[in-house]
């Protein structure tokens, strides 16, 4: 096992190379702050389909396709898709990939699934199983709101701690090359299940940070290296009050975040003009995120060492209806241009 | 950190909703509703002559239908935002509930989506008041007729 | 004055709901079947039929309302019917608002599709 350090941060042999990626997101992400970067867009939120199921998968085929077309290769040279969504039984991925003969593993990490589909593409890559390998996830406002919550069409107040689960996909392709100018992934700190108690479903920020905190104190811990040391440390969608207990569980720690540290969730949205409370969440958000803004900022040598830590509440509407807490969990991937 | 003190840390630093402005604006728009109601009223009582059981009914139907129509526009969940428990506890936040479900469930089918789910929301006040109700009358009759 | 009494009740009535939504992790659901059995319980010692003979629309468009119409029917079918009032006159006395929520729901739902927010 020498490939790992400490406490479990594993460091790839050879760093992973993100050869290609993709994003797409509906309307609201498109007014957002960072809506200019995107790859694609729909105004309409069911994409031309018939039910904010088929939306969703319509997205992932899109990016997975553009991902694939960029490389101008064929399905049959890629090993393995790793995708997950927030549907029940991950079907937006199943049907997604249904076209594209790929061997596929489904994922459910609720909102952390693109680290979590990201470090298992590398590790098969670095492992020497795949030549190339591919993360994909998405989330939809619509579909998710129906599973987790309430009808679109019910008159429901919205709590200061709710988030807005984000429209949109991203998907990243990762290959054994050696391109200079693209991003490589040097090591990963997979997260371990950490739950404080905390069991309002309307307020995942507060049920995740704990989480968040004890990932990124063990990855700093393992390679020896402090918070300044990065150009950008983004969590997947703690929200504003998330962000917050992050920062304050971390100072308790002896670790101070500075201004590297941000938030997809709070990045992706104007959250008092565009009325979403504490920022937006789900799977599409730290995926389109990622593949929209910060790989294309790596590239411009806008960023170049970047930990990526996408963060999940892992509960569902029963458990929670029993009364149960919720717990979380992070996984955190580095990204370096150097 | 332990996990209680972790919760009133949470409990500290989460926004509070901005109560005093909620309740004024509940206090408001379900003022407002229940003053359509009102005047509904005065038009079935007053004007078409119907009895007074036979209006009250004919207010809560109406009421309903708007409630319905404005759901189905996507209208009362953009009133709701604001009104918050001022379109919650009218009869016109019952019907938001029973409309919604049906209306998002269509794409399961209309006997399992729309069928099953129309109850989703609404259900459990059927259930419970139905029930109190039940309790009630034979309380009542036993008082009635036995003491 | 009807209007105004109707408001200012029905008003008061929402602001309470209100402090539920904002000050406890009540779902709306839970909220409501709280304003119906209330109505119920509230009708049933005898409280609610000078309010709503006060407020009007104020007190009878509210859930609790609906709840006043359970508990006054249930009574007048226990009055005429003895104790097989107790099941037959509650949702008797609501039939209209039920399936008037039933029939508009349905059609409403056949006619629309949900809307993004």
């Amino acid at each position: 096992m020498t490939k790992k350090i400490g406490t479990g941060t594993y460091k790839f042999q050879t760093p992973v190379e993100v050869s290609a990626f993709s994003s797409i997101v509906g309307q609201k992400e498109k007014e957002g702050p960072l809506g200019k970067y995107f790859h694609k867009y729909s105004n309409d939120e069911y994409f031309k389909q018939d039910s904010f199921e088929k939306a969703e998968s319509f997205m992932q085929k899109e990016v997975l396709n553009d991902v694939i077309q960029q490389e101008k290769i064929s399905p049959q040279d890629i090993e393995f898709i790793f995708a997950g969504d927030l549907l029940n039984q991950c079907a937006g991925s199943n049907f997604s990939v249904r076209d594209t003969p790929v061997q596929f593993f489904g994922l459910y990490g609720a909102c952390s699934t693109m680290a979590e589909g990201t470090i298992l593409a590398a590790m098969t890559v670095d492992g020497g199983f795949a030549n190339r390998a591919i993360a994909l996830t998405s989330s939809h406002f619509c579909s998710a709101e129906r599973q987790f919550r309430f009808p679109l069409e019910y008159g429901n107040q919205r709590t200061p701690t709710s988030q807005w689960t984000v429209t949109g996909s991203g998907c990243v392709m990762l290959s054994k090359e050696n391109d200079a100018n693209k991003p490589k992934i040097k090591d990963c700190c997979p997260g371990v299940v950490c739950d404080m108690g905390i069991t309002d479903m309307n307020n995942m920020g507060a049920a995740m940070a704990p989480a968040a905190a004890l990932t990124l104190k063990r990855y700093l811990d393992d390679t020896k290296t402090k918070p300044e040391d990065y150009d950008l440390i983004v969590t997947g969608d703690l929200g504003s009050q998330g962000k917050e207990l992050l920062r304050i569980l971390l100072k308790k720690d002896g670790i101070t975040l500075g201004k590297e540290y941000d938030d997809c969730g709070t990045m992706i949205y104007d959250c008092e003009k565009q009325d979403v409370h504490a920022g937006g969440s789900g799977c599409g958000c730290s995926a389109s995120v990622l593949t929209g803004y910060i790989l294309p900022k790596m590239m411009q040598m806008r960023y170049k060492e970047v930990l990526f830590m996408t963060t999940g509440a892992l509960m569902n509407p029963n458990t929670s209806l029993q009364g149960e807490s919720i717990p979380g969990i992070a996984h955190l991937v580095h990204f370096s241009m150097n | 950190m332990k996990a209680e003190d972790y919760q009133n840390l949470s409990e500290k630093t989460a926004p509070k909703s901005p109560i005093m402005k909620d309740i004024i604006l509940a206090f408001l728009i379900g003022g407002t509703i229940c003053t359509v109601g009102q005047v509904l009223y005065s038009v079935y009582y007053d004007l078409l002559k119907f009895n007074v059981t036979d209006s009250k009914t004919y207010v809560s139907i109406t009421l309903i239908f708007l409630s319905a129509l404005l759901t189905g526009t996507g209208v009362y969940d953009k009133i709701a935002k604001y009104g918050g428990a001022g379109t919650l506890v009218p009869i016109t936040g019952f019907a938001n509930a029973m409309v919604s479900p049906a209306l998002e469930f269509k794409t399961e089918g209309y006997v399992l989506g729309l069928g099953t789910k129309i109850f989703a929301i609404a259900g459990p006040v059927i259930v419970y008041g139905t029930t109190a109700s039940v309790i009630y009358g034979i309380i009542y009759y036993i008082i009635t007729k036995f003491i | 004055m009807d209007y105004i009494k109707a408001f200012i009740i029905g008003g008061l009535f929402c602001a309470v709901g209100q402090i539920f939504i904002d000050k406890t992790k009540l779902t709306p659901a839970k909220i409501l079947v709280g304003y119906v059995v209330s109505g119920v319980i509230l009708s049933a010692v005898g409280l609610y039929k000078p309010l709503a003979e006060f407020a009007g629309a104020g007190a009878t468009v509210p859930l609790t309302g609906f709840g006043h119409t359970l508990a006054m029917s249930v009574k007048e079918a226990v009055d005429q019917h003895g104790l097989l009032g107790a099941f037959t006159g509650g949702l008797s006395g609501t039939a209209g608002g039920i399936t008037a929520a039933i029939v508009f729901g349905t059609a409403v739902a056949l006619i629309f599709r949900s809307h993004k927010k």
